[in-house]
């Protein structure tokens, strides 16, 4: 498994009129916050299900939010989306209290949720269509259909698409208001590889067209290959943060040597696995000048995500 | 709506929130849309009271309504009370059932998340109510004359009458609906929860039955409820003026039918908004 994060292929942007000047080249951090969270709070009945989080999100960037299912991940998201109330903290998101903010305020988010199976006797096209009305500056509906695939199912009830093509019409759905800010929870879930790929792009371009996304996923490949920062929450709430090459600390990432000798299986972390595995050839090779079960592994951010959790499981 | 809207904007955040009534008209236009694409809703909607009317009709066809004072026939007698029974029908019943089911569904969760006022989503249901109990209530009553028989009024007074109980009675239906959506837990039980209250109101309202045929504690009890007031006002519409004497309190009691339906309309209106919710009630 490889764990370095691929450059992507600076794709044009979603859209030509973006309105926050030209498209960067990276994540930019210093036009200012766009989501501020302190201390964040919320249980329900007995269980604390978000516990003190912190998190900031500057504008422009994606961070992928992280952590094991009733982590807090949805809850937390639907109190910045101003679904949920919450019980204790400061939350801004795009400069306000989700709990008291207004319809302008919703008209510059976009919001993905999970499962949906609404609007099934509409078309794709009505659909996205009469979603962009309720926005006062939206995007071209028909270039948003065409933007994540459906222009041929655009004429297709809700019904009768696919998981994957529904999951893109949550998309489309999402961003046809022309959001600032778009909250993405785990928006991949149920894709192919290739339509995940392709989702990845989108999101990409939508970043570089100056939108700062929020994403919850699963799927660590695409917490490393979308996201500028990771957050890792846990219990309720952050354990670790950074970017996906620094999580976890310089410790993480060190490559593991692994290897058999005298039938016993040995494992070592070194910054040098080559000099180790040369000395190995020169003093645990058989007569095949073979090292048994040979092994060197850099950590992906699964691997190191998974650390993470087993590290908090025995603090 | 389709192509005519332009959507292209110049860069800026000056675009301005658009306003509520566009919105409630393109919400309208979704509803029809949405509700003519489920045949069997469709056809349930239409032909209800047109069948009731027919069942009872047929199996009472031989009996005349009514005492010394006039006699008429069956299908005369009961027709108010299946315009009644429709507008309630369609607009307590469909959007109590169909708004805890968009509920359930996600479709009021994902219109949260747009700049979407609930006045509009509620704007376009009270469209749609309006669009259907029109087109239902024109066909019971084209039925009604031309397989029936039945003397559709002829004066201008009489067809006031029928417009203001229609509208007001409409109204309240509507608003006591959206309130009442929220009494489902789920958008399966819905139809569960909504529809024995409406068959209730029903008996007892003398939709099914005269009226002046129920036992006095049960026309008391319907009294309460809007439905009795509304097949009453429909009553003055499509009965001789003498078929009074047979009301309970031997006159057709317009302000009384103004007074209640507008009670409930408030109360209705008051529960509604303090009841809406966008997302299920054990959704956190």
């Amino acid at each position: 498994m490889t764990s370095t994060t691929t450059p992507s292929p600076a794709p044009p942007p979603a859209d030509p009129r973006g309105r926050r000047g030209t498209p960067a080249t990276g994540p930019r951090r210093s036009s200012g916050e766009a989501v501020r969270v302190r201390g964040l709070a919320k249980r329900y009945g007995t269980k604390q299900a978000v516990d003190g989080l912190d998190l900031d999100l500057a504008t422009g960037e994606i961070v992928a939010v992280l952590g094991p299912n009733g982590a807090g991940k949805t809850t937390t998201i639907e109190i910045l989306e101003g679904f949920r109330d919450r019980d204790g903290g400061d939350v801004r998101v795009l400069g306000e209290d989700p709990a008291r903010a207004g319809r302008a305020w919703r008209a510059r988010l976009g919001v993905v949720a999970q499962d949906s199976r609404d609007q099934a006797e509409l078309t794709v096209a009505e659909s996205v269509r009469s979603t962009a009305r309720y926005y006062p500056a939206p995007r071209d509906p028909d270039e948003v259909v065409e933007a994540v695939g459906l222009a041929p199912k655009a004429g297709a009830r809700v019904r009768s698409l696919s998981g994957g093509q529904r999951r893109r019409l949550d998309v489309a759905l999402g961003v046809v208001g022309h959001p600032e800010l778009l909250f993405l929870d785990e928006p991949t879930t149920g894709f192919d590889p290739q339509a995940r790929r392709t989702f990845w792009d989108l999101v990409l371009r939508l970043r570089d067209a100056g939108t700062t996304i929020l994403l919850t996923t699963h799927d660590l490949a695409e917490a490393a290959h979308l996201a500028d920062r990771v957050a890792v929450v846990r219990e309720g709430r952050v354990v670790a943060e950074g970017t996906p090459e620094s999580l976890g600390g310089p410790d993480a990432r060190t490559p593991l040597v692994t290897w058999t000798a005298d039938g016993v299986r040995h494992a070592e972390r070194t910054d040098a696995p080559t000099a180790l595995a040369a000395h190995l050839m020169a003093t645990a090779a058989g007569a095949d000048g073979e090292v048994a079960d040979l092994c060197i592994t850099r950590p992906s951010l699964e691997d190191v995500y998974l650390g993470l959790l087993a590290k908090e499981d025995h603090a | 709506m389709s192509a005519a809207v332009d959507t292209r904007v110049s860069p800026g955040r000056a675009g301005r929130l658009p306003g509520l009534a566009p919105l409630a008209l393109v919400r309208a236009g979704l509803e029809l849309r949405q509700f003519w694409r489920e045949r069997d809703a469709v056809i349930f909607v239409f032909a209800y009271p047109i069948v009731m009317l027919a069942i009872f009709s047929s199996v009472f066809g031989s009996e005349d309504q009514g005492t010394d004072v006039a006699q008429i026939g069956f299908a005369q007698y009961f027709l108010p009370g299946m315009v009644a029974t429709g507008i309630v029908l369609t607009s307590f019943q469909s959007l109590a059932v169909s708004i805890a089911v968009e509920r359930d569904d996600g479709t009021l969760r994902r219109l949260r998340a747009t700049p979407l006022p609930a006045a509009a989503y509620v704007g376009g249901k009270v469209l749609l109510t309006l669009a259907t109990s029109v087109v239902q209530t024109a066909l019971l009553l084209a039925v009604a004359a031309l397989a029936f028989d039945v003397p559709l009024p002829t004066d201008a007074g009489r067809w006031a009458t029928f417009a203001w109980v229609f509208v007001l009675g409409s109204a309240t239906g509507t608003i006591c609906g959206v309130g009442f959506s929220s009494l489902p837990r789920s958008g399966r039980s819905a139809s569960a929860v909504v529809t024995p209250v409406v068959l209730v109101l029903q008996f007892v309202s003398g939709v099914f039955f005269a009226f002046f045929a129920l036992p006095g504690w049960m026309q008391t009890l319907a009294s309460v409820f809007p439905l009795k007031w509304i097949a009453q006002g429909m009553r003055s519409v499509f009965l001789p003026d003498e078929m009074a004497a047979l009301e309970t309190s031997g006159s057709w009691q317009h302000p009384a039918t103004a007074a209640v339906l507008v009670a409930w309309l408030i109360v209705g209106l008051v529960v509604a908004v303090r009841t809406f919710r966008w997302r299920r009630r054990d959704d956190g």
